[in-house]
């Protein structure tokens, strides 16, 4: 005999946000069963570090005054770790549109963009632990940040935000994508020259002069730059608000953008 | 005039995709606690209409009452009151059974508690209670679809949408699901099913809908399609030419087909029960002997070839 079912009667906002949570859990729970892909967010950040330090160091750049290479670099992979993790919500997404699950979550009273909040806040987690392994990693190879307490609250911040930033315009190349293999050239493509054209790897001033004056004004670049005065005391100039606002900007726009084509694309 | 046993009705539905007119005002009305089925074959307009209805597509025209609520106004309602089964397992690949279900039913607005509870109730009914720990990448075709139609079935929705429920099942699993089926009727679920299976329909549907190229071309109870489309055929192939020619003599006024090269004669069907029983009552009589009989029963293709009056290349 069926027990009596019991219906939560919160108000709407209260279990849209429960729509939310569950799907936040669904999408960590993939991340964390998902053991290749796991054992890629351990390891990949710590190659890049090691090749990077080992072949910079031994072309020996201008930099300032006092500051190793891995020093200088830290910033610059963490970022770069971070925009390329952030292309899993363009995937997540797009394996999603591709199944019959999008038509059950489609067909149940609630959010649907819950699946889009979901996939962007589990790798919000995911990028948060390739980060930490990033900084461990890179204690063990030299790197010695003079941040203090409250500049690594605001590095924590910025962090997190350039995450939110990216996988939500991520998830909209997972919505626009026809296949999952489409998304990871377009996230190539993407992430690739626009952390290569920053000041990631080598400071802007000695990058060709075509390439300088985007590299030195791209979001990316106050990113990298606001992190780096904060862990190693750079000169922060107007890095941190520039990359506040360049982050703020761009996640104001592409989060109703991503959740409009969410809901046209699975409402034909 | 839909009333209060109405469950779903739907007045001239139209859908097209640019110039590709797919439905082309479709009419059909369910009445509570009963199964419709839609019958059809690959391309008529059955998916595209359960999508229209549960939600998932929008239509151009038309008008759609589900449990008294206007499908164009309040979907979200109609989404309280539906349960879906698509043709492929809505279902979370990385999740197990267990963890499909709850979150499912939390997201029907469950409690966690009750989610839980009517989870277990429904793995246990469903079979599935050894494999629901087990991640879903592990499970069989037939578990698959099994766990889907107990995802829909969560939040016991008055109404269920299959949509072609046993397509690419085994024989078992067909028949296990078609169990499953019946026991969802019987305890008052108003059920609309779609197949191209006549056999499916047949055995589950209190009411046929037949469906070609987005319009309905017949309509009515299996009984009453079934004399309308043609009845079933009685083989008998005779072990030699002598019971043959007997048998020929003996049973003429029923036969449909002759052959005299493989001694099998073909005798026309209008009520399985009495008929069969005739036949082989006179035969036996006759001592005539047999070496093969089998029943074939009217296919899709003799529902269309009847109904649509197109006729049929290839077929003797």
């Amino acid at each position: 005999m069926s027990a009596a079912l019991e219906f939560s009667k919160r108000p709407k906002i209260i279990s849209s946000l429960n729509d939310s949570l569950l799907m936040i859990k669904r999408s960590s729970m993939h991340i964390i069963r998902n053991t290749d892909q796991l054992i890629g967010t351990f390891f990949q950040p710590i190659m890049f570090l090691v090749l990077f330090t080992a072949v910079f160091n031994a072309v020996g750049l201008a930099l300032p005054d006092g500051i190793n290479y891995i020093g200088f670099l830290m910033a610059g992979i963490v970022v770069q770790t971070v925009a390329f993790g952030s292309t899993t919500t363009a995937i997540a997404v797009c394996n999603d549109l591709q199944k019959g699950i999008i038509d059950r979550f489609r067909s149940l009273p609630m959010a649907s963009s819950a699946v889009l909040t979901g996939h962007v806040v589990s790798d919000v987690f995911r990028n948060t632990i390739s980060t930490i392994v990033l900084l461990l990693a890179g204690l063990l190879f030299g790197f010695r940040p003079n941040a203090s307490i409250v500049d690594w609250v605001a590095i924590a911040a910025i962090i997190v935000l350039f995450t939110l930033t990216f996988s939500w315009l991520s998830a909209i190349l997972g919505v626009l994508a026809k296949s999952v293999e489409g998304v990871q050239w377009m996230s190539f493509l993407v992430v690739f020259p626009l952390t290569f054209a920053s000041g990631a790897f080598a400071p802007t001033e000695t990058l060709a002069s075509w390439l300088k004056p985007f590299a030195e004004n791209q979001p990316i670049t106050h990113v990298i730059e606001a992190i780096r005065s904060l862990m190693i005391g750079t000169p922060a100039g107007n890095h941190v608000w520039l990359a506040m606002v360049w982050c703020l900007a761009i996640l104001l726009i592409s989060v109703p953008i991503a959740t409009y084509l969410f809901r046209k694309k699975t409402t034909t | 005039m839909p009333n209060k046993r109405t469950a779903i009705t739907v007045k001239n539905l139209k859908k097209s995709y640019g110039k590709n007119e797919v439905l082309k005002g479709i009419n059909l009305q369910v009445e509570r606690g009963t199964m419709l089925a839609l019958l059809g074959p690959n391309g008529a307009g059955k998916t595209t209409t359960v999508r229209i209805l549960s939600t998932l597509l929008k239509y151009n025209s038309g008008s759609v009452t589900i449990e008294g609520h206007d499908l164009a106004t309040h979907p979200d309602d109609v989404r309280n009151v539906i349960g879906l089964t698509g043709q492929s397992a809505a279902v979370d690949e990385m999740l197990t059974g267990r963890e499909n279900l709850v979150m499912m039913g939390q997201l029907y607005r469950l409690t966690k508690s009750s989610a839980k509870a009517r989870a277990e109730e429904l793995l246990e009914r469903f079979d599935l209670i050894d494999a629901a720990g087990r991640p879903l990448k592990t499970y069989s075709g037939g578990m698959r679809r099994r766990l889907d139609l107990a995802v829909s079935l969560i939040a016991t929705p008055p109404i269920i949408f299959l949509d072609e429920p046993t397509t690419g099942l085994d024989p078992r699993s067909r028949i296990a699901m078609w169990e499953i089926i019946t026991q969802l009727k019987q305890a008052g679920t108003t059920i609309l099913l779609t197949t191209q299976y006549l056999e499916e329909a047949d055995q589950l549907a209190d009411k046929i809908i037949v469906i070609d190229g987005g319009k309905v071309i017949a309509e009515g109870t299996a009984k009453e399609l079934k004399s309308k489309i043609g009845n079933d055929r009685l083989e008998v192939t005779f072990a030699n030419a002598k019971a043959y020619s007997t048998a020929e003599k003996e049973l003429e006024n029923d036969l449909v087909e002759r052959n005299n090269k493989e001694f099998t004669l073909t005798i026309l069907i209008k009520d399985t029960d009495k008929d069969v029983e005739r036949v082989l009552q006179r035969i036996h009589a006759a001592k005539l002997k047999i070496s093969a009989m089998a029943i074939h029963k009217p296919t899709l293709d003799d529902v269309f070839l009847s109904v649509t009056g197109k006729t049929k290349k290839g077929k003797k």
